[in-house]
């Protein structure tokens, strides 16, 4: 066990990131992520660091320059938020296409309209079809930890994919927290720099990106579906691993006290840690409650979901965005369809809350296990909305 | 300073033999623009490392399961060319100096259309040449968004009929003017940024090579000949560049560093217009008004280029 | 790395054949495809004419005229396109384009 030393998240996410041998970063601030761009510029100035720092016109440019650092061969990285992810939302899906494993760092913030900086997970929802590997972090030791997993992951032969870890804006990114950053040593020989499948050099000469007709698109579909399918036994194997060097164990589905309990409460990013609060409250006057936290969003953690819920009767979903629209929030949605075939299941409550920034305290949370007692049907609540 | 009337015979003969875009590739009959990207890759030679944006290069010469690239190429969309670019600069310059790769130049160029470079490709394109990246922009120039099925850009000349800038009976064609992206180029005070045709290849192929030699950032701006976009016979793309060349529609210069400097000896007059214009379908609705108009413009933008080369000093 | 730069693709390729990414490993692949099916009229060259300038070799968008014995120019009939540019630019008038039916 390391020295821990109190780092504001943002700050901390980029030390890690400085660890990983990164050959390009291309960078535009918006907020709440221009924390981790500048510590990078910082790092990048002072000569710390070997690597090309590229400050891009515009997060589509930063992208792009990822893209093309990282077809040439590059461990290329970037960071962003809300607009700036919409921004990216053209290229995110080329890249995924492309096996580019570029890693990227979002501080998820809402989407406008209306215009708002603080968090909820409205930026990244829109992106799920991406084929990007989209990881959650609650807390700042997961920020650094998943930032350097995240590119033994990516690179690895068998998934080739980029890979989002999301670190909620402000609530998470602005926090201070007593955190540990692995030595330079260890992560060298955690992650050994870069070695691309195919990479631009004259040396050997190929073509990239090239355009497929009807009767190939299909095919590359399935490519995509089933390498990001499959990434997740490699990124339970590098977990295992992570756990081996540095003591820390992390699950693509996280319970906290679910034995026993009849509702069960579901969460993704830093809301899980105040939802855990609310469950040892509640559990301290006996009601029988728990929680599970989704860390891996894509690819979808089926089994290890199922698993985790298979005893209770009532799995409140905590979305903390909406499918404009639609069946109400985008994991909830998720969730109702992957269990559609099971013969018995929990029933499912969909809360929304917490959008642009509404804070959520465990009241809320203690409040939100009542209305799931007291709700009799199963359309989605925008918790706490002033109607 | 030859024009082709006093093309050196053997020149032809010292062009690198090698081709870097295969036979094979989809181009249509004539095309302007395929030519001149095969002698900017025989300028360049073997080391470089193309991004290409989304139009007609990129699809008559990269199908999946086939490339006639054969030169390492990338590309990712239509309006990142210069981004995409930058990163594979700043990859190659990493990587280089990490000892990852082989140690020596390899020139990184972004190659896009007009579509690509001055309408949803200019941001990329600011941004790179800001940045000042080791790379050679080409905007290959043909005056539409062609690959598409000729819409107009902003480097539609006036007056010209495209489908979304119709010769209709209210309004009759394009009715802006060409945007000048090579002044774009000088005002971000990139070190080389020059005109070509590949009608004059051997100037071509001298342009491109002095882009190579600049450690930073160059703008290469190539008038391609579009038979089938400009609605004209495909055996006459070669003299529909000349053409443009001595009407004074398409000057060739240089600027380094600030100084403008032609490249071709116009010989007394400029021809007049019309002999560019008459050959070609899109311009086939103008009236000698019409002509004269335009007749106008290009005798303007000429005199100002002509105040630029005598006037202009090196930064 | 090393990458076999010719590869015999078989068509239509299983999903789990498709080249990852949609790279394409082998370099000027497209000669594969043959153009010289497009052209409506071909170029015909009288070599007591041909003075050697190589301005058709130089203009062939197809890059398909290429050098022959004795320093001809020829052009290669399965990409050429029949644009007719070679023979519109030959000075000594030595290339003459006739139609296919011919």
């Amino acid at each position: 066990m390391g020295k821990r030393i109190g780092m504001e998240v943002a700050i901390a996410a980029a030390e890690a990131v400085a660890l990983c041998n990164i050959d390009v970063a291309a960078v535009y601030p918006i907020t709440p992520q221009s924390h981790i761009a500048e510590h990078m510029a910082d790092i990048i100035h002072d000569g710390r660091i070997d690597a090309e720092f590229i400050t891009v016109e515009s997060e589509h440019s930063a992208i792009s320059a990822c893209a093309g650092a990282s077809a040439a061969g590059a461990r290329a990285y970037t960071a962003t938020s809300s607009q700036g992810l919409m921004l990216m939302h053209e290229i995110l899906p080329i890249v995924s296409a492309m096996r580019l494993p570029i890693c990227m760092a979002n501080a998820n913030r809402a989407v406008s309209g209306p215009l708002n900086i603080w968090n909820d997970h409205g930026d990244i929802m829109p992106q799920r079809d991406s084929g990007w590997i989209c990881l959650f972090t609650e807390n700042g030791q997961e920020a650094i930890d998943l930032s350097i997993m995240s590119f033994k992951i990516a690179e690895d032969p068998e998934v080739m994919l980029p890979c989002v870890v999301n670190i909620d804006g402000f609530q998470l990114t602005h926090m201070i927290e007593p955190l540990e950053l692995p030595s330079q040593a260890e992560v060298a020989k955690f992650l050994p720099p870069r070695k691309p499948f195919a990479q631009l050099h004259p040396d050997n000469p190929i073509s990239m990106g090239c355009f497929a007709m009807p009767d190939t698109y299909t095919e590359t579909v399935k490519a995509k579906e089933t390498a990001l399918i499959n990434s997740k036994k490699i990124i339970t194997r590098v977990f295992s691993e992570w756990a081996k060097r540095f003591g820390r164990k992390y699950n693509v589905v996280e319970t906290y006290r679910t034995k026993g309990a009849d509702t069960l409460m579901l969460t993704m990013g830093s809301m899980g840690e105040t939802a855990a609060t609310a469950v040892d409250e509640m559990r301290k006057a006996g009601k029988k409650v728990g929680l599970v936290k989704l860390r891996l969003w894509r690819p979808f953690p089926v089994e290890e979901l199922k698993a985790a819920i298979k005893e209770c009767k009532t799995l409140i979903v905590m979305d903390r965005a909406i499918s404009t629209g639609g069946a109400g929030g985008p994991v909830a949605t998720d969730i109702k369809s992957l269990l559609y075939g099971d013969k018995t299941r929990p029933r499912i409550l969909n809360v929304i809350a917490g959008l642009g920034g509404r804070d959520l305290t465990v009241e809320d949370f203690v409040a939100m296990f009542e209305m799931a007692k007291k709700k009799k049907d199963e359309t989605y609540e925008l918790y706490g909305v002033r109607e | 300073m030859n024009s082709v009337q006093n093309f050196e015979i053997f020149a032809p003969k010292l062009i690198d033999r090698k081709e870097y875009i295969s036979a094979g590739h989809r181009a249509c009959q004539g095309c302007g623009e395929v030519l001149a990207l095969r002698h900017i890759l025989k300028a360049l030679g073997d080391d470089v490392v193309v991004a290409n944006a989304t139009g007609c290069m990129e699809i008559i010469s990269s199908g999946y399961p086939q490339t006639a690239w054969e030169v390492p190429y990338v590309h990712v969309a239509f309006e990142n060319a210069a981004a995409v670019g930058s990163g594979v600069e700043a990859a190659l310059k990493a990587l280089r100096r990490k000892g990852r790769i082989a140690d020596r130049d390899v020139k990184t160029i972004a190659v896009a259309g007009d579509g690509g470079t001055a309408d949803i490709g200019l941001q990329a394109l600011s941004g790179a040449m800001e940045r000042g990246h080791d790379m050679i922009f080409f905007c290959l120039d043909n005056e539409a968004y062609m690959n598409t099925g000729i819409q107009r850009s902003s480097a539609t000349p006036f007056m010209a009929a495209t489908t979304t800038s119709p010769a209709g009976k209210a309004i009759p064609g394009q009715r802006t003017q060409k945007k000048n992206v090579p002044e774009i180029m000088v005002a971000h005070k990139v070190p080389y940024v020059a005109t070509a045709c590949p009608s004059y290849p051997i100037d071509l192929i001298n342009k491109v090579k002095k882009a190579k030699e600049v450690k930073g950032p160059a703008y290469v701006h190539v008038f391609s000949m579009c038979p089938t976009g400009w609605r004209c016979a495909s055996e006459i793309t070669i003299k529909m560049g000349r053409l443009a060349v001595e009407t004074g529609v398409f000057p060739l210069y240089e600027v380094e560093n600030g100084k403008y400097r032609l490249t071709m000896e116009v010989p007394g007059k400029l021809r007049p217009v019309g002999d560019y214009l008459k050959p070609q379908g899109r311009f086939r609705h103008l009236g000698p008004s019409d002509i004269e108009k335009v007749q106008a413009q290009v005798i303007r933008e000429w005199e100002i280029l002509l105040n630029k080369v005598e006037c202009m000093q090196p930064w | 790395m090393a990458k076999k730069k010719t590869e015999q693709k078989k068509w239509p390729e299983k999903w789990h054949e498709v080249n990852p990414g949609c790279m394409v490993f082998a370099a000027g692949s497209a000669a594969n495809y043959k153009t010289g099916s497009w052209k409506s009229q071909r170029p015909l060259t009288d070599n007591a004419k041909c003075i050697k300038c190589g301005i058709c070799y130089i203009f062939c968008p197809e890059a398909c005229i290429q050098e022959v014995k004795d320093g001809f120019f020829e052009a290669n009939l399965d990409y050429c396109k029949g644009c007719g540019i070679c023979a519109h630019e030959c000075w000594p008038g030595a290339i003459v384009m006739r139609e296919e039916e011919e």
